[in-house]
């Protein structure tokens, strides 16, 4: 019941720089078709062959549901990263072929709002982008509040005040400026639903006070930016296929299973879809649970790892892959 | 070439029966000789030609005959269709489901042409020719998704997903093996599930619920499901309970071949792209038992798998009251030599 994704072969269309470290790659289809409708809040997951590697990272899809000729990602380039960012940004030209996946959605609007309330923190206004193309196109309501280092680096943030207007409000930090959160929360509609996309930190606090405040947890919606985490090297044996593998530094656990010819189900490499979810075998040592799909309990009794972030220290891991 | 549709009721003279190419392509859903749950699930994806699966939404000879009584249960009961506020954008998505694949499958019956948001949709055998505009729901004679199901065999769940679950919240629902539309719209998944027994137990539904919830775009899926009905009755609701239920009194020895119909839902499920929902079509197959026992294999399995029923599948199925008989009349037609693997007929 292996459920990833079909693909999709595409070309590059464009490649434009944003800001100092934003780029947008645009991508058509390489037959010339129509890409797959999707709905504000997808993701798709780009292969990127660097060298003898294979690079798979998810990005949001940010251009409007409404115009499918051409699918839009926004990469925000990280010196000190993985590298999936760098390779888009130093390797990826217009004219290139690559193969994305179809569109997946793991943060979708609820429908049933009277009321859309969104948080975005930097990067993580691209969803929103889409959501409010959708919302604004079927007179939905809602109102964007985005936090941004300066103005220069804004993504967007002049692109959504053309659209938008009075619905978007713009937060500097250079400018001390910040989101009046607890008085945002309190005063909203019933029916309102909140969604929340941006660093862990700010997730985390939005997601504290909504709670603190009496926001039922289904109307609290967020998505995590989680980039599996670097780590000290470490070995597996993987039991099914009778394979031992070592997990490099800036090598994902699942991406080293890949790398070895074994391929599980994924979704979201993000740690939040529960497909890549893997059973434990044996262990003898200490999980780096960096998930948000198994509950407490289960990254307390060591039976079950998400390869795509999680890790592993200490002297031997068996899974049943 | 094309489909040769039936003249043929589903109710008061049931003058409804397969032709013999449609009782060879019949879906038979067991595969071995005896039943129990399972996560019966794999990816709907293309079969044989002249099977069921030959196009993805199957139509079949009984087209016309059923969408004629859809619209008899629509005319005497409008709560079959129903659709919370929020679906609607979903039901946009179901209808072009189903006029592109419809099309695609059957372009000598349907044709669908498109010119951005303006669209045209010609069905031959209803005779229906509309000029639309996709997305807005005033250009339609009825909302989108019951526009479509009125035109579309089976019964169709439009399934919202949120919180990791997925709500019952829109749906046609008129050719039901014994269960409510209006009382379960809104419903979770493990709500409407909650009357099925022992599958709770075996973590079925929290395993289904987990695959459903990650169906992915172009990447459908589908099982088998089966009960018994008396007579060719499409409409086994428990709003018309009073109306089929004492059917089942009536089985005796000399009927069973003609009243007694294996009643099999090919169930498939599809992510909606706009919505983000997950459409589920239960499509329902009927065969009398003296069609079915033309297959000899068919006629041997079944009598196996029904005979070794556990009494509780046995009660919740509602066969009961005449498995004794059915069982006996079976019974004659297996010989006891093995059944090959599959669910062909041989």
């Amino acid at each position: 019941m292996s459920t990833g994704t079909t693909k999709l072969d595409v070309v590059v269309s464009d490649v434009v720089p944003v800001n100092e470290l934003v780029t947008r790659f645009h991508f058509r289809r390489r037959d010339g078709q129509l890409l797959p409708t999707f709905s504000g809040g997808a993701h798709v997951v780009v292969e990127m062959r660097d060298g003898e590697r294979t690079r798979l990272n998810p990005y949001s899809l940010m251009g409007s549901p409404l115009d499918t000729r051409e699918y839009t990602i926004s990469v925000r380039r990280d010196d000190v990263g993985r590298g999936g960012s760098l390779f888009m940004h130093r390797h990826v030209r217009p004219g290139m072929e690559m193969v994305i996946s179809y569109p997946v959605n793991l943060f979708s609007l609820d429908l049933r709002a009277r009321k859309h309330l969104m948080l975005a923190g930097g990067i993580g206004i691209t969803p929103f982008m889409a959501q409010t193309a959708q919302l604004a196109a079927e007179g939905g309501n809602f109102e964007l509040h985005y936090t941004c280092r300066t103005a220069s680096l804004g993504t967007y943030a002049d692109v959504l005040k053309d659209r938008y207007d009075r619905r978007v409000r713009l937060y500097h930090d250079d400018r001390d400026e910040r989101i009046e959160l607890d008085r945002l929360l309190s005063s909203q509609p019933l029916g309102t639903h909140l969604y929340v996309c941006g660093p862990s930190g700010m997730i985390g606090w939005v997601r504290d006070r909504a709670a603190a405040l009496g926001w039922p947890t289904e109307t609290v919606h967020f998505e995590h930016f989680a980039a599996p985490q670097p780590g000290a090297p470490f070995d597996v044996t993987l039991a099914v296929s009778g394979k031992t593998i070592r997990v490099g530094e800036q090598q994902s656990l699942l991406e080293a299973i890949e790398a070895a010819g074994v391929d599980p189900p994924y979704l979201c490499r993000g740690g939040v879809c529960g497909q890549c979810e893997t059973n434990v075998i044996a262990h003898d040592g200490k999980f780096i649970h960096n998930d948000h799909w198994l509950s407490e309990e289960e990254h307390r009794c060591g039976k079950k790892i998400m390869p795509c972030v999680s890790r592993f220290e200490g002297r031997s891991l068996v899974l049943e892959r | 070439m094309g489909i040769t549709f039936r003249k043929e009721t589903f109710r008061d003279d049931f003058t409804f029966k397969n032709s013999p190419e449609h009782i060879r392509r019949f879906p038979f859903p067991f595969h071995e000789d005896s039943y129990m749950y399972a996560v019966n699930i794999e990816p709907h994806v293309l079969g044989p030609k002249g099977s069921v699966l030959e196009n993805l939404i199957d139509v079949d000879e009984h087209y016309v005959a059923e969408m004629q009584d859809r619209a008899l249960v629509l005319a005497e009961d409008p709560l079959r269709c129903q659709s919370l506020p929020h679906m609607t954008l979903a039901g946009w998505d179901l209808l072009e489901l189903l006029m592109e694949q419809q099309a695609v499958g059957y372009p000598e019956h349907f044709t669908l042409s498109r010119d951005g948001d303006k669209w045209r949709w010609i069905n031959r055998p209803l005779g229906i020719d509309d000029s639309f505009t996709f997305g807005d729901v005033s250009t339609l004679p009825y909302g989108p998704m019951e526009y479509i199901t009125r035109q579309s065999q089976g019964d169709f769940c439009i399934l919202d997903q949120r919180d990791g679950n997925l709500w019952m919240d829109a749906g046609m629902v008129t050719t039901q093996a014994d269960w409510s539309l209006d009382f379960d719209i809104g419903m979770n998944f493990f709500e409407w599930h909650a009357p099925v027994p022992l599958a709770h137990e075996k973590g079925i539904f929290t395993r289904a619920l987990k695959f459903l919830t990650n169906i992915q775009q172009g990447k459908p899926a589908r099982r088998l499901n089966w009960t018994m009905t008396i007579n060719p009755r499409l409409d086994t609701s428990p709003e018309n309970y009073h109306k089929w239920g004492p059917d089942r009194a009536t089985v005796t020895p000399e009927n069973v071949g003609d009243k007694v119909h294996l009643r099999v839902e090919l169930q498939s499920f599809w992510r909606l792209p706009r919505s983000n929902g997950i459409v589920f079509p239960i499509r329902c197959y009927l065969i009398k038992m003296d069609e079915l026992v033309t297959q000899p294999k068919w006629a041997r399995r079944l009598h196996r798998v029904i005979r070794d029923l556990p009494d509780e599948l046995a009660n919740y199925k509602g066969l009961t009251r005449y498995r004794r008989t059915l069982v006996e009349w079976l019974s004659k037609l297996d010989d006891g030599s093995p059944t090959s693997p599959g669910f062909g007929p041989d």
